[in-house]
């Protein structure tokens, strides 16, 4: 059943749930996979054999924290045997200089790095653990030092909107080439959080302001790749790239999603690697063809000259604020929903003294990354 | 792109055959950049010694094609390359 859908280009895979880090903003489930149901390498080398064949050209080695993983070096060599680009996206929490160097020589090709905040104080506040920035920033060290490809992943909300420009410094003293400056996307843990994170009308605005201007003086240095404020938008972000037609998600436990949040869409359903085989899940699992293509949609996006262009934007946020993920994003200035949405926004925004909800651990014991 | 300039893929930059599409692809951070025949040619001579121009010379003798074309057809796209951090120059 091909009927022109696409290879999948992307797979991210969740390596483990597991994290040092406790964000209020993890994109993991609020239920999240315990450690003993994690799959072992061979499965995960199966899976990555399965994705090159597939038309994966582009891994992201994801978690939680993939450095939790014993395996992490086995897997990345074993990702790269397969034919794959591999990205580890990290906190660098618990990658010493020694297993840095045996991801180099494993072939890994990039890291993206995230950035909790420009400081210690706040850094160590956002990801709930002490001493964390410190620990980064000796890994940024050894990873400059070994002369990886560097992206720097910041993820920006009300708390630590004013530290842009600093994190841009930041990027460019790392040697980074690259800075995604991501505001916090509601989902996950995020949604929990959303009277503690969301930012301001004028913080976005202001945001987006010198990301502009930033752009132009760091042309062919430092590349600026953003994610504004959703809910203060009046179009929705596009989808993944379309649902079902670029990219996938493997969770730690074997599920294959069309995006990291789509199990917050309960009627889903989702097979498992160790089931069935990556190619028969892409092209045939009724949750990947739900919302491919635009037969699905209903007013307004039916009849809208947008709908090729953000596939009528996200499901699982018209599923978390109007309850319909068929239903248009409410973020979209023409969804009936879309006022109700920007004054949540402002009221979320002046809930100042709203404390942080941090994610919590997945079940089973924690163990030390080494 | 000047002749005088020198093209290098940077680390983490790769060219890549692509076989279920058929197609050479650039495996770039988070971007898998589909190329055509002449992308491929010029990034295929790419080695951090030789310059622009004297690529294109090469191009153009292999190819039969008159240089200044060579230059013309791939100089925009080296240039978006280098924007987006994918080539370094020298
Ligand atoms: S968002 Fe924070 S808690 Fe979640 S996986 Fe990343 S570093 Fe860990
Ligand atoms: S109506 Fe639907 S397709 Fe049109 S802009 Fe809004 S979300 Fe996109």
């Amino acid at each position: 059943m091909n009927r022109g859908v696409p290879p999948p280009i992307a797979m991210l895979a969740e390596l483990t749930h597991r994290c040092p880090l406790s964000c209020p903003y993890c994109s993991n489930p609020v239920e999240m996979a315990k450690q003993d149901s994690e799959m072992d390498t061979d499965i995960w080398t199966r899976v990555f054999e399965e994705a090159a064949a597939l038309g994966v050209l582009q891994l992201h080695l994801s978690g939680g924290e993939p450095a939790s993983r014993r395996d992490l070096v086995t897997l990345v060599k074993a990702a790269r045997q397969a034919g794959l680009y591999t990205n580890l996206i990290t906190s660098a929490i618990g990658l010493s200089e020694r297993r840095l160097h045996e991801l180099d020589e494993a072939g890994l090709d990039h890291i993206q790095l995230s950035l909790q905040g420009t400081d210690a104080v706040m850094a160590d506040k956002v990801g709930g653990y002490r001493g964390g920035f410190d620990r980064k920033m000796k890994a940024v060290e050894w990873i400059k030092a070994i002369g990886f490809p560097l992206t720097l992943n910041f993820v920006l909300h009300r708390h630590n909107a004013h530290q842009l420009l600093r994190a841009l410094e930041l990027a460019q003293e790392m040697g980074a080439r690259r800075i995604e400056v991501a505001t916090v996307q509601f989902h996950g843990w995020a949604l929990q959080n959303r009277d503690a994170l969301m930012p301001t009308r004028d913080q976005a605005q202001q945001v987006t302001q010198h990301v502009i201007e930033a752009r132009q003086a760091l042309k062919g240095e430092l590349v600026i790749d953003y994610v504004p404020a959703d809910y203060h938008d009046d179009y929705p972000k596009r989808c993944m790239g379309g649902w079902g037609t670029t990219g996938l998600n493997v969770t730690p436990d074997g599920q294959v999603l069309p995006c990291h949040a789509a199990q917050s869409i309960p009627h889903l359903q989702f097979d498992r690697v160790q089931d069935k085989p990556l190619a028969e899940i892409w092209y045939n699992n009724s949750a990947f063809n739900a919302y491919r293509g635009t037969e699905w949609m209903s007013e307004p996006c039916q009849s809208c000259d947008r709908k090729t262009i953000d596939f009528g934007g996200c499901r699982c946020q018209a599923m978390a604020i109007v309850g319909d993920a068929n239903a248009t994003d409410p973020v979209c200035i023409k969804s009936p929903h879309h006022k109700d949405l920007q004054s949540q926004a402002n009221q979320h925004a002046a809930s100042i003294d709203a404390p942080f909800v941090y994610r919590t651990a997945p079940g089973k014991t924690r163990e030390p990354a080494e | 792109m000047l002749a005088q300039e020198i093209p290098t893929l940077p680390r983490g930059v790769r060219l890549h055959y692509d076989k279920v599409r058929g197609k050479w692809v650039l495996l770039a951070p988070e971007r898998a950049v589909t190329l055509d025949q002449i992308g491929h040619a010029i990034l295929n001579e790419v080695d951090g010694q030789r310059s622009f121009g004297q690529i294109t010379t090469a191009l153009s003798e292999k190819y039969n094609a008159p240089q200044d074309q060579i230059a013309e057809d791939s100089g925009g796209f080296l240039d978006a390359l280098r924007a987006r951090r994918f080539l370094d120059v020298t």
